[in-house]
């Protein structure tokens, strides 16, 4: 007598429980409207407005509080001509340039160490993640205190080693300020490239090494042309990733100098500060602010061409 | 593991990896050390003699109770928490229905949608904080948390709907197929099916856009001005240097107990934070 329970088969269409919203949302395509309107509205309202609001900034001379009239491209002009926009255009670029390579060398060296067995791998992986998880500005105080001119645990440490004899001013001295920022860059952004290469080496099945093993190839080769080739498309898009985000820096230059000493590590994203909230030059800001979209732009062609290029694939 | 001898063993595995990770977790060590010792052995030069920097025979917790007594910290950490979870929940709702979208539904446009979102993603916030803060102050939210809680989702919302795009895939679409022949609307396949199976995805997302939302710093300093306003990573890089003096037992006590809940959360979803930072990069 098991059977009774079974309910005896209803027709799907037209069935009296289901009203005019449900009969709408069975469509695919009301549904998806439904499901993507939160996400349209809130990105539409917060990152297109801006975007376009930047750009119409870009053309006039407002301020805070003050509308502003069209000037044409003249705040590009000035920004053009403007000697401290240059000097920020360099340091960017070095900035950039320096710390995506290192953080791509050394990621990749830590990802292959991390690759092995050995014991207390999970805790080791879980400990390396830190410097990305912890907030970035909290953190930066600690290398801002390690790098302080008169109490620098660094310099005592090279002292004892007897690697320096007097004072290293890290922050404070011009030459010297960018490469430390670029270091603490560095060592923030290096385990994502670990952990994410990490990810990439996993999926390489250990029989393609044995492989290459059987036919003679010593290590070196077998990263060579085994591991890396394969490996090159996580980091294409790992090193992409970072390049905007590297580019666009500012909180760590912010905490570490601000952009001194007298804008030797003065980045895109701490001038259009300084200009478009310190001194209040909406319009300035904006435009210098802008800088950063060329690069962006083409990110997003080259990440557009390569996914649409390994799809067909 | 290595094959070959010891010393290489050594040489190419134990040395490295050790190196790398004292490098990477010295700055944290500095931090504790510094937060329990006292005044009197933090002014110290360099170069002073009988000095050891790594170790303090005398631990205080005086900059922690200075900290907790007298500054504005555990506002700011109520802040922080307030706003880093609402953002969170905001992002998820709109992430999981957005990725629901666009990975199980045909519409017309879903690729370029698709796209559009993604490019969302790349976007820094460098490029929009000036407008931004200008939109803000007509809309009348400055310096309430209104504004990080509406702005944060602009960079949560691509992330989530990205790594649950790629959770939804996952799931095979017979599931829901079944659930549909047996009478379920589309509706309820996708809240009553879908969702439940994919909460590892949601909480991966979550975990990831909670600790994005508590370290964000460039939005919180533009939009937020009065102390009592202000979220942990602002409030302690800018109200705890009084004029030009830094109290360095202080700020690494605020440094360190503003970084414990993302550690707490990291600590126990490890291996979720894992996949969703190695998930926000593939494709």
């Amino acid at each position: 007598m098991t059977f009774t329970t079974v309910a005896a088969p209803r027709a799907y269409v037209g069935s009296p429980r289901r009203g005019p919203l449900t009969r709408l949302l069975e469509d695919e395509r009301w549904l998806a409207m439904l499901l993507l309107l939160p996400t349209v509205a809130l990105l539409g309202l917060f990152i297109a407005y801006p975007f376009v609001k930047g750009v119409m900034l870009s053309v006039t001379d407002a301020r805070v509080g003050v509308p502003g009239h069209f000037v044409g491209l003249q705040n590009f002009v000035n920004v053009w001509n403007d000697g401290i926009f240059r000097v920020a255009v360099w340091n960017t670029c070095a900035y950039t340039f320096v710390a995506t390579v290192f953080k791509l060398a050394l990621g990749l060296w830590l990802a292959v160490l991390l690759n092995r067995h050995f014991r207390g791998k999970a805790i080791t992986r879980a400990f390396i993640l830190l410097p990305f998880i912890i907030p970035t500005v909290l953190s930066t105080l600690a290398w801002k205190w390690m790098f302080d001119p008169t109490f620098s645990v660094i310099n005592w440490g090279l002292f004892r080693l007897g690697v320096i004899h007097g004072r290293i001013n890290w922050l404070g001295d011009p030459n010297l300020a960018l490469i430390s920022v670029i270091i603490v860059n560095i060592w923030r952004g290096l385990p994502f490239y670990a952990i994410t290469l990490l990810a990439g080496l996993q999926t390489i099945s250990p029989e393609l090494h044995e492989a290459a093993a059987i036919d003679g190839a010593r290590a070196w080769q077998r990263f060579r042309h085994v591991t890396w080739p394969l490996l090159l498309p996580v980091t294409l898009v790992v090193t992409l990733f970072s390049v905007i985000q590297t580019f666009a820096d500012f909180q760590l230059v912010y905490v570490l100098t601000g952009g001194g000493p007298a804008n030797a590590t003065q980045l895109f994203a701490t001038y259009a500060y300084q200009i478009g909230i310190g001194t209040g030059l909406l319009s300035q800001g904006a435009t210098i602010s802008l800088a950063v979209f060329p690069v962006l732009l083409l990110v997003v062609i080259f990440q557009l061409f390569y996914i649409r290029k390994a799809e067909v694939h | 593991m290595i094959e070959g001898a010891i010393w290489r063993r050594w040489a190419f595995f134990y040395v490295p990896l050790t190196s790398f990770i004292v490098l990477l977790l010295f700055p944290f060590y500095w931090m504790v050390i510094t937060t329990v010792r006292p005044d009197g052995e933090l002014y110290r030069p360099w170069n002073s003699v009988n000095y050891n920097p790594f170790w303090t025979w005398h631990p205080t917790l005086d900059h922690i109770r200075d900290l907790l007594t007298q500054t504005l910290f555990t506002t700011w950490m109520l802040n922080t928490m307030i706003i880093a979870l609402s953002a969170t929940v905001i992002s998820l709702f709109c992430g999981l229905l957005a990725g629901y979208a666009l990975s199980r539904l045909k519409f017309p446009f879903a690729g370029s949608l698709g796209t559009v979102i993604f490019i969302t993603y790349l976007v820094p916030q460098t490029l929009l904080f000036i407008p931004l803060a200008d939109i803000i102050r007509n809309f009348r939210l400055g310096d309430s948390p209104w504004a990080l809680i509406l702005t944060y989702p602009t960079f949560l919302i691509p992330f989530c709907t990205w790594l649950m795009m790629g959770y939804f895939k996952s799931i095979p679409k017979e599931l829901e197929e079944c659930a549909r022949i047996d009478g379920a609307t589309r509706w309820k396949a996708m809240l009553f099916i879908i969702f439940p199976i994919a909460v590892p995805g949601i909480l991966s997302a979550g975990i990831f856009a909670f600790t994005l939302s508590w370290n964000e710093f460039l939005y919180a300093l533009v939009f937020l001005s009065s102390p009592e306003q202000k979220t942990v990573p602002v409030g302690v890089t800018s109200e705890l240097i009084r004029g030009d003096v830094f109290y360095w037992g202080q700020l690494m006590a605020g440094a360190l107990l503003g970084s414990i809940p993302v550690a707490f959360v990291y600590s126990f979803f490890v291996e979720h934070y894992v996949a969703s930072v190695t998930g926000s990069v593939k494709g």
